[in-house]
């Protein structure tokens, strides 16, 4: 003769183990964007070329480029610096750099040793843009779409596996889209 | 809760070039919205608990926000708007929440009335046995009662 | 060769706990007494088998074998010679070793004392622990391996974490562990009393020690966690609602209502089935709390190395034991014969019914912040935070009336008071609480927040009432009263400092931001720190600079503090550590925080009063724990056990 209320704690226990169970299949490390699917922030820097020459949120739009957050000082921007030449390779979206707490020497000193893929580079001594778009750490890239509305953002290093599946195809389904 | 720091910030009277220009209700406001606000790069810690990269910015971004006057409410959006909810570590109260606040209470509360039903049930079950002399039951019970608050000493008092 | 070693003593280990598992459940199920038998010599066997590789990896640790990848991973030949042994636990495989050698610690005790306990009993009780201890060994053999060689061997090894490089490692977490695994004794209790059906006052007597010793011992390894974490984070803080202390602290809340509960069981032969239910869930928040800790679900600062693939063989492990053992309550605690004596509201039984409520919807409220983000997440909402701010505003209205409660318990009789009675007995211990409760503060601190004066009121009530007991019991006696009450007293007194203590350091403690540069000082409360300098110091595997403060009051220096920052050769990693005056009404605070241009830094400093009352509150709570163990009736019937078991003879059933 059993007792209904009795099952209430293997009732309870279950859906704890449910609940744990999907919690491993998540990585809480990893923190999403707040930005998906609205305008990207204004901003308004000097370049890292030349502090005369200003790159600002309306330059973004009319294309889709990408956004890579990254510093010299950044040891995981270098391991995807080579993906990052890819990527522009071979969906011709242009690159723009925001270079997120950085000097300009340690900047162009490194570019000149790993080479440029950016099409401009952004300087952000202070950081106050990298916190308008949402930075946490470096490195991080933002997808930007034709109407400057960001799409999609990596966190941390880009590895080949999510350019394969999910970057690279996002890029060429915003560039076919035209919209 | 904010006017009790300003009150033994006055009675501490801390004085010494403050690391940040806020004094007073400000610099209250300042150390308690920096404990409620996450570092986002760190082990569960808040920005005021880190001395990360991250979490001095933010501190920074918190402490020009005040001083230009924006209320805690606002402050909390700003950076909502830019890092999500996650960033907060007071879960606002909204329709996503109301299980995490409501909850405690209400299983309290479902606590307090099983409390109840089985104090009920057990009394009702006395109830219905034969009559008693009651006057006698009350003395009996209360030597008892004196000599149960005796008898915690020894378990030999015991039962099946 | 020792890691080899080491390494055959977990396998052997294996062999010997699934035979202490096995066998006797055989012997139990077939009422064999030679199979029963094998319970105790099994569990000391394994015990031994445990201590050798435990001393295994310990020697490896001490002797620098960077050919094992754990000791590389943890340890430096620079680490001083007793954080090199500490290392043993300071990271995963290491710490599940010290678990189930602390396990198989009880079990060997269970064994020693099963003399008092009849055979089937005390078998069965070994033989749960026993399948505990297989599933931990299987664990570690197949994923977490301490013993695992790395070849080429490096020459130096990657450093113990900085934050752990603490006395505080040496003994905060074997003491948690003794907690944690000793309710598993709890756990196979229960499980003893599922299985043969009887919950009866000679059960509650058995159970009852070993509960408390496991409560006793996890007292003080949460209370050493936050000692720790004070001395050694930086920022004054004492308790961060963060997801490991939460998981420790959980099977605490429980615990406590367990050893309550198992006082009206015994007293009363009452709830017995929720007893048993509570027993197996203050062992399932314990291994519950082994799941966070190492599976990566959570974002915690004490996590290990987190690594989900462990994670599920855990979560698998937790549905086997906890999931197994409700289904069995569910199926046999209905034979237990509920009890339908009334239970009146005045009545100690009545308010410890309350105590259990508040205990486990306090439990519960944590359990639920702690684990909201991941229901939010599953839920598609997004990812929630949830911090101090909700702990504190959830936590502190359901454990308030706790209190208020605890103090009414005091002066309550068994079956039933009468209102008159608590009335006279509980006006005088009202009248002092307000009265020390409001007079304190006002002396030492100054006024200030309603809310910390009201919980300074309440803990006042609780050291109140329980000493009105104590005077109580006391007239009229000559001989002293057993330790057992005393021990009760004196729990309920570490409680009431306890709540003094947080109350007053949250109401009235401050902190302070300034930028100092030598030379100059700053004031808090009524204090002056004057900023000396900093000066360079080689540590033996690290480098600091570390500061120099002189405290004064009133003009009178009263101490000098050495607040440092800290960075770790071999890791990099950067540690502050405080310069704290330790005082007995208050604690005063330094921390350094970033060098600023000049020789000027970002100095932190805090004022803390009456903290140390939190932790001497919660110590004073673990000894009262201690006294009532020591109780005499526990002796006397150690030794009647002794005698039974010589003169009787063997029987399987006991009466």
């Amino acid at each position: 003769m059993m007792r209904w209320r009795l099952v209430i704690p293997v009732v309870v226990v279950l859906m704890l183990i449910v609940l744990l169970g999907y919690g491993l299949t998540r990585r809480p490390d990893v923190l999403p964007s707040a930005l998906i699917d609205k305008p990207a922030p204004q901003f308004d820097l000097p370049t890292l070329a030349s502090d005369r020459d200003r790159i600002r949120t309306a330059d973004l739009k009319g294309k889709v480029t990408l956004v890579n957050v990254w510093a010299s000082w950044c040891v995981a921007c270098r391991a995807e610096h080579a993906l990052i030449t890819e990527i522009s390779r071979r969906t011709g979206v242009p690159v723009v750099g925001l270079n997120y707490k950085d000097t300009k020497e340690g900047a162009l000193r490194w570019l000149g040793r790993y080479g440029n893929p950016f099409a401009v580079v952004a300087f952000d001594r202070s950081g106050e843009v990298g916190i308008d778009w949402g930075v946490a750490a470096v490195p991080e890239t933002f997808v930007v779409d034709r109407q400057g509305t960001i799409r999609y953002k990596v966190v941390g290093a880009i590895t080949r596996d999510e350019m394969n599946d999910t970057l690279v195809p996002t890029l060429e389904r915003l560039k076919a889209s035209g919209s | 809760m904010r006017w009790l720091v300003v009150l033994l910030l006055a009675i501490g009277w801390a004085t010494g070039a403050s690391a940040v220009d806020l004094e007073g209700e400000a610099l209250a406001r300042y150390h308690e919205l920096n404990a409620e606000l996450r570092c986002l790069i760190c082990q569960n810690r808040s920005i005021a608990e880190s001395d990360a990269p991250l979490a001095q910015d933010l501190r920074a971004v918190v402490a020009g926000q005040i001083a230009a006057g924006r209320s805690d409410a606002e402050i909390k959006q700003y950076l909502v708007d830019r890092y999500g909810e996650w960033v907060l570590y007071d879960p606002p109260l909204n329709a996503n929440t109301i299980i995490l606040w409501a909850g405690p209470f209400v299983l309290l509360v479902l606590g307090l009335l099983v409390v109840l039903v089985i104090m009920r049930r057990r009394r009702d079950s006395a109830d219905t046995a034969p009559p008693v002399d009651r006057e006698r039951l009350s003395r009996l019970l209360d030597a008892e009662a004196q000599r149960g608050a005796a008898d915690d000493d020894d378990s030999s008092r015991e039962h099946s | 060769m020792i890691p080899e070693i080491g390494h055959f003593a977990l396998i052997l280990a294996l062999g010997l706990a699934t035979i202490q598992t096995v066998v006797p459940l055989y012997g139990f199920a077939r009422s064999r007494t030679d199979c029963l038998a094998v319970a105790a010599p099994a569990a000391i066997g394994q015990f031994a088998m445990l201590g050798i590789a435990f001393a295994a990896l310990a020697f490896a640790f001490y002797g620098n074998d960077f050919s094992v990848a754990y000791v590389a991973a943890n340890s430096n030949t620079h680490l001083p010679w007793f954080y090199r042994i500490a290392a043993v636990w300071g990271a995963h495989e290491g710490s599940l070793l010290l678990w189930m050698t602390l396990l198989s610690c009880w079990s060997l005790a269970v064994a020693a004392a099963s003399r008092t306990l009849p055979r089937e009993v005390a078998s069965c009780v070994l033989a749960v622990m026993g399948a505990v201890s297989v599933g931990f060994l299987l664990f570690t053999l197949f994923t977490s391996n301490p013993f695992t060689r790395q070849f080429p061997p490096p020459a130096e090894g990657r450093d113990l974490n900085p934050l752990l490089q603490d006395p505080g490692l040496v003994i905060h977490p074997p003491m948690l562990y003794m907690g944690y695994v000793g309710f598993c004794v709890a756990f196979a209790f229960a499980i003893t009393a599922l299985l043969t059906g009887r919950v009866d006052s000679a059960w509650t007597r058995w159970t009852r020690p070993w509960t408390t010793a496991a409560w006793v011992f996890l007292t003080i390894g949460v209370t050493l966690g936050s000692w720790w974490a004070y001395n050694e984070l930086g920022w004054g803080g004492w308790w961060f609602w963060d997801p490991v202390e939460n998981a420790s602290f959980m099977p605490w809340l429980v615990g406590t209502a367990l050893i309550h509960s198992l006082a009206v069981t015994e007293k009363r032969g009452i709830f017995k089935s929720w007893t048993v239910l509570l027993a197996i869930s203050a062992f399932a928040l314990s291994l519950l709390g082994t799941f966070l800790v190492r599976s990566g679900v959570l974002i915690s600062v004490h996590a290990f190395a987190t690594d989900p693939a462990r994670g599920v063989y855990i979560l698998a492990f937790f549905a086997i034991v906890i999931g197994g053992s409700l289904l069995l309550y569910a199926i046999r605690a209905p034979q237990f014969e509920a009890g339908t004596e009334p239970v009146a509201a005045l009545s100690r039984e009545g308010l410890l019914l309350l105590n259990n409520i508040f205990l486990v919807v306090a439990a519960a409220g944590v359990l639920l912040g702690t684990l909201y983000p991941i229901l939010a997440d599953s839920l598609g909402m997004g990812r929630i935070s949830v911090g101090p701010p909700y702990f504190n505003k959830v936590f502190i209205p359901l454990t308030a009336p706790l209190v208020l409660l605890m103090g009414a318990a005091a002066v309550m009789a068994w079956k039933r008071t009468r209102a008159e009675v608590l009335r006279s007995r509980l006006w005088v211990p009202l009248l002092i609480a307000i009265g020390l409760g409001v007079a304190m503060p006002l002396l030492t601190v100054g006024a200030g927040a309603l809310a910390a004066i009201a919980g300074c009121v309440l803990g006042c009530w609780a050291i109140a009432t329980a000493l009105e007991d104590v005077v109580r019991r006391c007239r009229g006696r000559r001989i002293m009263l057993p330790r057992n009450v005393l021990g009760m007293a004196l729990a309920h007194v570490g409680v009431g400092v306890f709540v003094i203590g947080i109350s007053l350091v949250s109401g009235f403690g401050g902190e302070h931001d300034v930028r100092l540069a030598p030379g100059e000082s700053a004031s808090m409360a009524g204090y002056d720190f004057t900023f000396l300098g900093t000066r360079h110091v080689d540590g033996p595997n690290f480098v600091a600079e570390v500061g120099d403060f002189v405290v004064r009051k009133d003009g009178e220096q009263i101490a000098e503090l050495y607040p440092s920052k800290r960075r770790y050769n071999a890791s990099g990693q950067t540690m502050t550590e405080s310069g704290i005056d330790v005082g007995f009404w208050r604690d005063l605070y330094v921390s350094l925080g970033e060098p600023l241009s000049g020789d000027a830094w970002s100095v932190r400093i805090y004022h803390r009063p009456f903290i140390r009352w939190i932790w001497g509150g919660a110590f004073l709570s673990a000894f009262g724990g201690l006294l009532a163990l020591s109780d005499k009736r526990y002796r006397r019937r150690a030794r009647a056990g002794k005698a039974v078991a010589r003169d009787r003879p063997r029987k399987t059933a006991y009466a």
